[in-house]
């Protein structure tokens, strides 16, 4: 500007920093050019990201040279605008007490107004109750299992106990149920029968040692995927269901029982049955609800 | 010509004056205060990158066949949405490249904001009068957390149905209204309906984002009305702000940096692979493979539902808090609650209520860098004992001892830590109270009024 006083402090850039600018600047045209040209070509990942990349350093090189080289440089000190204007909070503060001054039912109103604020807001939250299925909460127990529902595996194929070997461990569905549900994946695994330590009141929930349990952590809701099983003497530690999420471990002897790990409550256990044709079959419902736990479900 | 169009706007605006001052903001020197503007950046990137990838995602759990470019799934059941993953990253032409960089830029985005928070904290720049900026920003913390999570599930690969897994019960395991809650955001028992998928996208690429854009103005904003505080030099005091002016200097300097914060992304998303959720394959709730991680911003959670024992209290039969709260909802609360609830704190415990432009440096405070090093030393113990599985893997250190040197660990360590770190800030202080005694090679310069500096 012609006439205007200099506000900035004298300055002159140096010939090398130019110089690198405007080749920091051709080169990273170029690299651009190249990104689209291998975009047109096919578009592989490694030289896409390669070239952009390259292009956006070389951008960077040249801003941060033009910072600190071609711009003039300063530094420069203030002083702190004061924080602290007490006059006009005072200001403020009368302003919203005098407001009200001629009302003389002031507070009653307030009153009103929050009532019906609340409750509008209220009436306009109600319809989320829509996202789900309110206090139904009865779902979460539903139950795929009950007696003579048979144990098919991934294919749709009836499982038989004479395919169940010990030491063995072998996911199978609820015959008919969609696999996503929760409660329709199960575990199976055989142990010698001589090891079976179960609750008294599930004797016959294990026909030659074969024992199913739900596939869904009690903890975190992930699949119980792996089965630890020692080979050889002394079995320490013991057989044990593990959830590869927190590691929740469950013993099979035991029902289900937890022997270490974050799960709070057994693995429920479902009582097979061998029928006639020597495929497994449900004997009843599962010991328990199935999946991570929620305030109010039985241990 | 500059001079024409700067008339035109302000004879329209008459904002000029607030222009200029804009323009003449001062910004102090110093490496530190790179960190929230690397992470601004990464959110610039973050935002490019996704708007790219709706373009092609269709966040839908109906069921299809695959019949794509990569034969090893071919066949396979799978839903739309892992689907329409896999298409844009083998057939969308620079699809890899975008979500691969999404991808990095939101692993980036949370270091640079951590960093950020400890920068903070350990240079005391929470304190008045910047107390709304740092509340701003852990909230910000919280929800690009949330927002990290909610990106990776959307995948719908058998790794993100693993996460949506747990946070399902994590939302379930909250006492009293928890199952409703849970029912509700699911649409059903999990893995719920197709409309969960709707509502998590909606989160993820409107409410969140801009909820993260909103309170990004506002923390900027109210740094702009506080100005950049500054360590102590021969220059900076309490009542001055000395630094480079945002026009010209420091403008192409923050340019520089975003562009290399891009450069840096665009080149870890070209070439280093993150991700590949081809290898994981669909997801179903029977299927879960060993040794799976979340991204590492989440490394604390699980390693808090990992180290927290077997405990559900219930009356008889009765379950009351199922035991995914303790590490996936108290855990982390208490964490933000300290988090938040510092400021106030360390008002109420010095009795300090002047104003802090000059910021400490960490030996400054040995009691604040004490609690500070104690506190993320519990965080960071949580965080390493959610590896404890690679640990088992890579280095054979059986896992259930190191969930029980763990659990020990995080009650101790932080104690001793802080301890240690106090103990250092002292003897850095006492050294320089004293410069010329004990060992050291430090300079040791008279200065104009006599004393040492």
């Amino acid at each position: 500007m012609r006439g205007a006083p200099k506000l900035l402090p004298r300055h002159r850039a140096p010939r090398w920093a130019e110089l690198a600018v405007l080749w920091a600047l051709l080169l990273a045209a170029a690299a651009a050019i190249g990104f689209i040209a291998i975009y047109a070509l096919g578009a592989d990942t490694q030289w896409l990201g390669l070239s952009l990349g390259l292009a956006f350093a070389l951008l960077a090189f040249g801003a941060v040279v033009t910072g600190k080289a071609l711009v003039p440089q300063e530094r420069k000190e203030e002083l702190r605008p004061s924080l602290d204007h007490d006059k006009d909070d005072l200001d403020l503060a009368v302003y919203v007490q005098e407001a009200d001054e001629g009302i003389t039912r002031s507070r009653l109103l307030k009153g009103a107004a929050g009532v019906a604020g609340l409750t509008v807001v209220g009436a306009l939250l109600v319809p989320l109750a829509s996202c789900g299925p309110f206090l139904d909460v009865a779902q979460l127990r539903r139950m795929a299992w009950r007696r003579g529902r048979r144990l098919v595996d991934e294919s749709g194929r009836p499982l038989r106990a004479d395919e169940i070997a010990v030491g063995s461990m072998t996911p199978a569905y609820a015959e008919g149920v969609d696999k996503k549900r929760l409660d329709a994946s199960l575990i199976v695994v055989r142990l010698h029968e001589d090891d079976l330590e179960l609750p008294r009141d599930r004797s016959g929930w294990a026909p030659s040692g074969i024992l199913a349990f739900s596939k869904i952590c009690t903890h975190a809701g992930c699949a119980v995927s792996m089965f630890r099983y020692p080979l050889y003497s002394p079995k320490v530690p013991k057989p044990a269901l593990v959830c590869p999420c927190h590691y929740s471990t469950f013993d099979p002897a035991a029902g289900g029982k937890v022997i270490f790990g974050p799960a709070g409550r057994p693995l429920p256990q479902l009582p097979v049955a061998v029928d006639e044709r020597g495929e497994l079959r449900a004997a009843g419902p599962m010991s328990g609800a199935v999946g991570p736990s929620w305030w109010g479900v039985d241990e | 010509m500059i001079y024409r169009l700067v008339r035109f706007i302000d004879t329209r605006t008459g904002q000029t004056p607030l222009m200029k001052k804009l323009l003449r903001y001062v910004f102090p020197d110093h490496w530190s205060f790179l960190l929230g503007e690397i992470a601004l950046y990464c959110f610039v990137v973050l935002v490019g990158t996704g708007i790219y990838l709706t373009f092609f995602f269709d966040p839908s759990s109906r069921e299809v066949v695959y019949h794509g470019a990569y034969a090893p799934l071919r066949g396979q059941q799978m839903s739309e949405a892992y689907r329409s993953v896999l298409d844009l990253s083998f057939r969308t032409k620079a699809g890899l490249l975008m979500r691969q960089t999404h991808h990095w830029a939101a692993d980036v985005f949370l270091v640079a904001i951590t960093l950020h928070v400890l920068r903070v904290f350990f240079t005391g720049a929470f304190r008045k009068p910047r107390e709304l900026t740092y509340y701003v920003g852990v909230l910000m913390l919280a929800l690009a957390l949330f927002e990290g999570f909610a990106g990776y599930s959307l995948g719908d690969d058998l790794l993100s149905g693993m996460g949506l897994a747990i946070a399902y019960s994590v939302v379930l395991a909250i006492p009293f209204v928890g199952a409703n809650l849970a029912l509700a955001i699911w649409h059903g028992p999990f893995p719920g309906t197709t409309d969960f998928f709707s509502r998590l996208y909606i989160a993820h690429v409107l409410l969140v984002p801009v909820a993260i854009g909103l309170l990004l103005g506002l923390h900027l904003v109210t740094i702009m009305f506080t100005h950049h505080s500054q360590f102590r030099g021969s220059r900076e005091r309490e009542d001055n702000v000395v630094g480079t002016p945002l026009f010209p200097g420091y403008l192409f300097r923050t340019l520089g940096l975003a562009l290399a914060v891009a450069a840096v992304l665009f080149l870890l998303g070209g070439l280093v692979q993150i991700n590949p959720v081809w290898e994981w394959g669909p997801f179903r709730p029977d299927l879960s493979t060993n040794g799976a991680q979340p991204d590492w911003y989440l490394g604390w959670l699980i390693g808090a539902l990992r180290l927290m024992p077997g405990w559900e209290p219930h009356i008889g039969n009765y379950t009351l808090i199922p035991n995914a709260f303790w590490g996936g909802v108290f855990f982390p609360f208490l964490v933000f609650g300290a988090l938040f609830a510092w400021p106030s704190l360390e008002r109420w415990i010095t009795g300090d209520r002047g104003y802090h432009h000059l910021l400490d440096r960490p030996r400054d405070a040995p009691w604040r860098t004490g609690i500070g090093v104690g506190f993320f030393t519990w965080v960071g113990m949580v965080f390493f004992a959610g590896s404890s599985d690679r640990v088992f893997v890579e280095l054979h250190i059986s896992y259930t001892s190191q969930i029980h040197v763990y659990q020990v660990a995080v009650f101790v360590l932080p104690f001793v830590a802080g301890w240690i770190a106090k103990r250092i800030c002292e003897q850095l202080l006492r050294s320089e109270a004293h410069p010329l005694r004990g060992p050291g090679g430090g300079r040791v310069r008279r200065t104009e009024t006599g004393g040492f500096g």
